[in-house]
């Protein structure tokens, strides 16, 4: 098997679907010629033409807008915003049409399609490139909100959001792009959106995470199994919305203390909706209050401050402790 | 009824400096030696405080920039037509108008380190230069609003606004542009056409013949200019704020320009464009054909040239090291600026903050 940066795996999620399917298309600012400022779409354009790849003017609004009707008339867009930071150019349409044709026309008419946009922190970009609102998202009902963490499973869930019925806002944790690889079947796999993964059993705690808070993440969890034995179970949420609240009960219910870990800021956040579903379906197996690792509830600083403000390997470990002994 | 033509209209251009550096002498504005030169050294010290910063970046003293080499003329002659009163509103490659406008030498790299002290504009200066827009278009529409403002106090003065050829694609562009024109509001929009959204070739942005003719959609008197003449930039622009200030609403100029470096840092133009075509432009840029002018002038030659230069590096030398040399960034500044009054939980969370930071010196 090939090893693949989560890059090089989504690019070849999108070429495979679209060798498969010829309703997928994909659009967006520099995605042709220069294949994506990330690379992300890179080939792309010479493979499957200047018809199936979209350089689009400079206009998020347009870009999710004609998407929702390539999607009304059977096509499969995959649309690209360049950075999470300007997909606010498009909420009206996401929230105002994306995530609501399908109720509003009983199902009679439905917007297949996906938009990606790079998201999160600490790749020392400018102003507006590094924030993480998936809450934003996932808070809209109809949205489908997947994060992948890793190349692998990147690339099952690229798939899985193109062939999904339903709009799929698909956020790429950009300090993960190049950060590590891993073996990628050519063979074709299919995430399931809606389920968690399971990355770790273990009795004595659950720790739940998701993107790129699932590295520091992992190594904490590590550490603090390596110093006291501990068993840790470790859940990689992967799809926001609509969550796998199956697993997270399942677990929490057996291990009675858990950990969520954030980049986003703490207060109205997925972390929160987490506290919220432990609280109607899980409060009489806990033995510690859930505690929340997050960003804080500041506009993002500049990068030059940036990095203290996301959680760190050591605050997790003091975090999981901290549950641990309560 | 007759089909009948009921409109028409026209696109004017205006170059009065050429690539060479040959002025027409019918559009000659006499502008007075100081005011000149004035722009001139604005425009060679934004030169040079591009490209040092350029090295910086390779070096990893800053981080991610976008470059305005070879734009110097429209923001700069700009920034010199306008009055103390009037507001600047940038997107983000516009630097040596902002330099004119009195942003301290030290801003960029601070900015471009990863420091919003690099948006602090000095206690005495009027503030009315707006800190670097980075989402495209969306600081037009701010423009209009700084307008209306300026009109509803009756102040004789006008807000400029500046975007690239990219942004007149997104719908903040023609909104503002409605706004403004309706309102006839005293804005002087000034798209800097440099012929590249990133990969984004400018006749497969829109496939109007002119930028500037966007302007007239919306019943407000546009022009194209050729954005690397200093003085068709100044003339254009002075002519737009005399309109502004006399109550006859918005203009909208198209300066036609080139970006000679990447997008941004993180960019390789190597993907999208030739390097003949970089160096056609090179041919075109806007320092040497105003260095030729002043010089043919008899108002410049080679010993001032080169003293300038000595004292253009020395400034930005002297910049840098001020620069490096501050230190004093306390890690908890944005909880200071959540909101306009302290916050019990924005407290809680910033002692919590400290509490963390403390224990993540011991982790390293």
């Amino acid at each position: 098997m090939p090893k693949l940066n989560m890059v090089q795996a989504i690019n070849l999620g999108l070429a495979q679907e679209m060798a498969r399917d010829d309703s997928v298309i994909v659009m967006g600012e520099d995605v042709g010629v220069d294949g994506g400022v990330f690379r992300v779409t890179d080939q792309l354009i010479e493979k499957f033409g200047a018809e199936r790849v979209l350089d689009t003017p400079l206009a998020e609004s347009a870009i999710l807008g004609s998407a929702i009707g390539m999607a009304l008339a059977g096509l499969r867009p995959v649309a690209e915003m360049q950075f999470s930071g300007f997909s606010y150019l498009m909420l009206a349409q996401w929230e105002g049409h994306a995530s609501r044709y399908r109720a509003r026309t009983l199902g009679q008419f439905t917007v297949p399609l996906v938009v990606r946009m790079p998201f999160g922190g600490g790749v020392r970009a400018l102003e507006h490139h590094s924030e993480s609102r998936e809450a934003y998202y996932a808070h809209t009902p109809g949205s489908k909100v997947l994060i992948p963490s890793g190349p692998r499973n990147a690339r099952a869930l690229i798939v899985a959001a193109i062939r999904d019925p339903d709009p799929v806002v698909f956020m790429e944790p950009k300090h993960s792009y190049r950060a590590f690889r891993e073996e990628v079947p050519e063979a074709e796999e299919v995430g399931k959106i809606g389920k968690a993964q399971l990355v770790q059993e273990g009795n004595d705690l659950t720790v739940i995470s998701w993107g790129a808070m699932m590295r520091p993440t992992r190594k904490a969890v590590a550490a603090v199994t390596e110093q006291r034995g501990a068993g840790i179970e470790v859940i990689d949420l992967l799809t926001i919305a609509p969550m796998d609240a199956g697993a997270v009960v399942a677990s929490v219910t057996k291990t009675g203390r858990c950990v969520v870990v954030q980049e986003a800021p703490r207060s109205f956040s997925v972390a929160s909706e987490i506290i919220a579903l432990l609280n109607d379906e899980a409060l009489l197996y806990l033995e510690a209050p859930v505690k929340r690792l997050t960003g804080y509830d500041v506009v993002t600083p500049y990068f030059g401050r940036e990095k203290s403000y996301i959680p760190t390997v050591g605050r997790i470990v003091r975090g999981i402790e901290e549950t641990l002994d309560f | 009824m007759p089909r009948k033509q009921i409109a028409q209209f026209e696109v004017p251009y205006l170059q009065i400096l050429d690539a060479q550096g040959q002025i027409d002498p019918q559009l000659d504005p006499q502008l007075p030696t100081d005011e000149l030169l004035r722009i001139y050294r604005w425009m060679v010290l934004a030169r040079a405080t591009d490209q040092r910063m350029l090295k910086l970046q390779r070096q990893g003293r800053i981080g991610t920039f976008g470059p305005s080499t070879g734009q110097e003329a429209i923001s700069v002659a700009a920034a010199c037509a306008m009055g103390d009163d009037d507001w600047f509103v940038g997107a983000f490659r516009e630097l040596g108008g902002r330099l004119v406008r009195g942003e301290p030498l030290t801003s960029p790299y601070l900015f471009y380190n990863g420091y919003e002290e690099g948006n602090l504009q000095p206690e005495s200066s009027r503030q009315r230069l707006l800190p670097i827009n980075i989402i495209v278009a969306s600081q037009c529409l701010h423009a209009v609003g700084i307008g209306y403002a300026l009109k509803y106090r009756q102040e004789r003065a006008a807000a400029v606004a500046f975007m690239g050829d990219g942004a007149t694609s997104e719908g903040d562009f023609h909104e503002a542009l409605n706004f403004a024109a309706v309102w006839q509001a005293p804005v002087v929009f000034i798209s800097q056409n440099n012929q590249w959204a990133i990969s984004m070739p400018r006749e497969q942005q829109t496939r109007s013949q002119t930028l500037a003719q966007k302007g007239i959609a919306y019943e407000m008197p546009s022009i194209q200019i050729d954005g690397n003449d200093a003085l068709a930039c100044y003339v254009a622009v002075r002519e737009a704020l005399q309109r502004a200030y006399d109550g006859g609403g918005p203009t909208f100029i198209e300066a036609v320009t080139y970006r000679l470096m990447m997008h941004t840092t993180a960019d390789d133009p190597g993907r999208y464009r030739t390097s003949a075509e970089e160096d056609e432009w090179w041919q075109q840029e806007p320092l040497g054909r105003l260095r030729t002018y002043l010089t043919a002038k008899k108002i410049w030659d080679d010993d001032q040239e080169e003293a300038l230069q000595t004292e253009i590096k020395a400034e930005v030398d002297q910049a840098v090291v001020e620069f490096e040399a501050m230190g004093n960034f306390l890690p908890d500044i944005p909880f200071d600026h959540v909101y306009g009054t302290r916050h019990a939980s924005i407290e809680q969370q910033r002692r919590e903050f400290l509490t963390n930071l403390e224990q993540e010196a011991g982790d390293a």
